[in-house]
């Protein structure tokens, strides 16, 4: 009965999608107040029925009802119950279900803070999304009903993926979601101005705090799967190039520059076309990535359900959104000029540089992910490409951008005077470039071209970061203070500082060795010792594992003890790692199980990996700062 | 036409890639053993450590040579049909014990059965490098020139079996 319910509610919420979707945009058309005003309620009622399926298939995990066969597939009795939930959206099925909560919740937010907008453009942005929705819905009912029941139903379900059976991977995908569907409504603005007609600056005041947003939310789901995948995966990595993360850090890029572009578009009038571009891009992207992701199209470490006739239906529905988009963009595009002008030294150069760079960023990463495809398109072979390509390739967009950040952010808009440019940044860049010479060769004892560059950089742009929020605290009584703009701006740099920091001194520093250890043999990595005391096993809830209890030293004196873990469950009978992690706030040491090489022998891979947390907590940073930014009064208050 | 439709088109080139990407399966790696020399080995036997078995076991007929282990529930799976195809005669089947505790393998072919004309002891997988393994179950067909003409990876079935290999069999043979 219950899924039936929820059933039912996903067939409302589309009937109201469609009417959200279809008489405001008419109404705003015609100048009809009525239809236009249909938008907010039908909103509200679509996100009350998709809460209401949500909350269905949620209870039909909670009862363990293996009848529906969705929880059939993905869930047991003995499941722990925070993963029964998080099941919900651990597949196909119900993570669209999720998207769609979602989109619902953005279209709510966005009409109770659109009031202050002019009533047509807040009905057609209404409008927009509504018709997204619809998309996203129809996909759900036709291709991935999570309610369809299985008759007999199963005495016991299949069990979660086990990957997925970790706190990491129950938050980062609603997170990511929130970022994805969220840059749906910096798309829905876009083209609810090119709908108008009406592409002054303001459309580009009202979008930049979603913008800020959704950005903030993707930033932090990436950064939450990076971090999973590093202690779950158990090879000590951080980011790996597989197609699922390019598909997050692809809009990621493009949202980092639309942020940027739109900056400059409120402020000057400028890049209007290009903005415009870059919106319909990030959403674009963020909806290949699901294509790319459900369609079984790539191969992929996370492939999800992958079904022919979903990946039609999405690559329709991609082709109907982003084709519109475009045509529209064509038509709408050549009628935007802007008169004003800028210096070569000036804010703009170095924005426009930024989105350039970005830009090429996620061009190289489309690349290396599709290329793959297209030659076996054209018949010319399979090839893969891995890593190495992406960590050189990126280099070429990345780096001129870590070193151009601390110049942009504090040059002036229309044109900068060189001189009081060099004498505010002279500092900064000595310091950095003895810190860039230093740092590698006395605390790491090593020197290296690219490890000073990266170091120079990181601390190049940190520095240049607090330059402006020193100032302001240091201030003379009745100056003005920073503004929150400012501060999330500067923040959010310094997080890229950090960031920076953390991969150049990984890329540089780790130290790996992968051994073959019976109990009590001790291993040296890194300055280190790390005894294997013993192996032992361990039952868990639905899984059963060895534990290897490793103890660390240095120097003789203790520091710690991890337990790494190789768990096989039950259900599914495949095996898992669970690395043990000495966490420290300058390094990890990384300790993973293999495999069993004989009676008591392990292979183990054992990893030193200087300033790893720098990697995440610089994401996080960054995320701070768009968080920052957003409290900004000129937002508050609407238009 | 203006630069602002640029984009539109390089869409639509890329919706052209997608559709006919849609049509391939990405899991389907062609193996560079396929038309090539099958390689030759020779290694112990699991039944018996002194007696050295390989490629001579087959040499001159069409065959199978699967890989499998006790580890690999796929195996399982496929272990039924692989007893039905050497009960009727079909194909000579040499098992490739691969990465495997001899112990176990052994009960594993006295309590399920022993599909195999003969049964190699790769405990370190150093055959299952030259064929190329990267998991088990893999099968390869071997015609009577000792060239690999298919190869399957997943658990076989009398489905795959009639639909990739047989045809194959067959026209290997009136070569």
């Amino acid at each position: 009965m219950i899924p039936e319910i929820g059933h039912f509610a996903l067939i409302l919420a589309l009937s109201l999608a469609l009417c959200q979707g279809i008489l405001p945009l008419i109404g705003a058309h015609r100048g009809n107040v009525a239809m236009m005003s249909v938008a907010r309620a039908a909103a509200d009622g679509q996100l009350l029925f998709i809460a209401i399926a949500f909350a269905c298939l949620t209870w039909s995990f909670l009862q363990s009802d293996f009848s529906v066969a969705y929880v059939a597939s993905h869930s047991q009795l003995a499941l722990p119950t925070v993963y029964k939930i998080s099941a919900v959206w651990g597949a196909h099925e119900g993570s669209l279900l999720l998207w769609v909560l979602l989109m619902a919740g953005w279209t709510v937010a966005v009409g109770r803070f659109s009031r202050d907008l002019p009533a047509e453009f807040a009905a057609r942005v209404l409008g927009v999304l509504g018709l997204l929705s619809t998309g996203f819905l129809l996909f759900t009912l036709l291709t991935s009903n999570p309610f369809l029941r299985l008759t007999p139903a199963p005495v016991d379900g299949a069990d979660l993926n086990p990957l997925l059976q970790d706190p990491g991977l129950a938050i980062h995908p609603p997170l990511l979601y929130v970022g994805y569907v969220g840059f749906s409504v910096a798309f829905a603005f876009a083209i609810a101005a090119m709908l108008s007609g009406d592409l002054d600056q303001r459309w580009a005041r009202w979008t930049r705090p979603w913008t800020t947003v959704a950005w903030l939310f993707l930033t932090i789901g990436i950064a939450l799967g990076s971090w999973w995948a590093y202690y779950e995966l158990g090879w000590g990595g951080w980011w790996f190039w597989d197609p699922v993360e390019n598909a997050s850090i692809m809009p990621w890029f493009m949202g980092t520059a639309l942020i940027h572009s739109l900056a400059v578009t409120e402020k000057r009038g400028l890049f209007k076309s290009w903005t415009l571009l870059l919106a319909i891009s990030a959403f674009s992207l963020s909806l290949l990535g699901t294509f790319l992701v459900r369609s079984g199209i790539l191969v992929s470490v996370h492939a999800f359900a992958t079904d022919p006739t979903r990946g039609y239906f999405i690559l329709a529905f991609l082709g109907i959104v982003i084709v519109g988009a475009l045509v529209l963009y064509a038509i709408r595009a050549p009628q935007l000029d802007s008169q004003a002008g800028f210096h070569l030294l000036s804010r703009e150069t170095f924005l426009l540089l930024n989105n350039v760079l970005l830009v090429v960023a996620a061009a190289i990463v489309f690349y290396g992910t599709l290329t793959p495809l297209l030659y076996d398109v054209l018949r010319l072979g399979k090839i893969s490409i891995g890593p190495p390509w992406f960590e050189f390739a990126m280099l070429l967009p990345l780096l001129p951008i870590s070193l151009l950040i601390a110049v942009g952010m504090h040059s002036a808009w229309r044109a900068q005077a060189p001189k009081p440019l060099l004498q505010r940044l002279r500092l900064p860049a000595l310091l950095a470039i003895a810190i860039g010479i230093l740092v590698p060769g006395l605390i790491y004892g090593r020197f290296g071209l690219l490890v000073s560059i990266g170091t120079m950089a990181a601390f190049w742009i940190m520095f240049a970061s607090l330059q402006e929020p020193w100032r302001s605290f240091r201030r003379a009584k009745g100056t003005p203070a920073i503004t929150r703009a400012m501060l999330g701006m500067s923040v959010a740099h310094f997080g890229v500082g950090i960031f920076a920091l953390g991969i150049t001194l990984v890329s540089a520093f780790t130290v790996e060795s992968d051994q073959a250890m019976q109990t009590g043999a001790t291993v040296q990595n890194a300055g280190y010792s790390f005894e294997l005391r013993e192996l032992r096993d361990v039952q868990g809830p639905n899984y059963q594992a060895i534990e290897g209890r490793v103890e660390i030293r240095k120097d003789g004196e203790f520091v710690g003890e991890v337990r790494p873990q190789k768990r096989q469950y039950l259900v599914q009978q495949n095996w898992m790692t669970e690395a043990g992690i000495d966490a420290h706030w300058n390094r990890d040491l990384f300790i993973a199980l293999g495999d069993q090489l004989g009676n008591d022998t392990w292979s183990v891979r054992i990893q030193y990996k200087p300033m790893i947390r720098f990697i995440w907590l610089g994401a996080f940073i960054m995320a701070l700062g768009g968080l920052i930014a957003i409290t900004d009064r000129r937002y508050r208050g609407g238009a | 036409m203006s630069k602002f439709t640029l984009p539109l088109l390089g869409f639509a080139l890329l919706v052209g890639v997608f559709v006919i990407g849609l049509t391939m399966d990405p899991s389907r790696i062609p193996s560079p053993l396929l038309q090539q020399a099958a390689p030759e080995f020779s290694i112990p036997s699991l039944h018996d450590p002194d007696v050295l078995v390989g490629s001579d076991n087959y040499r001159n007929q069409v065959a199978l040579v699967n890989i499998w282990a006790t580890w690999c529930p796929g195996c399982r799976q496929e272990h039924g049909f692989l007893l039905e195809l050497a009960k009727e005669g079909a194909i000579p089947i040499f098992g490739l014990n691969w990465r495997d505790d001899r112990v176990e393998a052994l009960r594993w072919l006295q309590t399920l059965g022993d599909p195999y004309i003969a049964s190699g002891f790769d405990a370190d997988g150093r055959v299952g490098i030259d064929w190329g393994a990267y998991g088990a179950p893999e099968t390869f067909l071997i015609d009577s020139d000792g060239t690999v003409i298919h190869k399957h990876i997943a658990p076989l079935t009398r489905e795959i079996w009639e639909r990739d290999f047989l045809p194959l069999i067959a026209g290997s043979g009136a070569k």
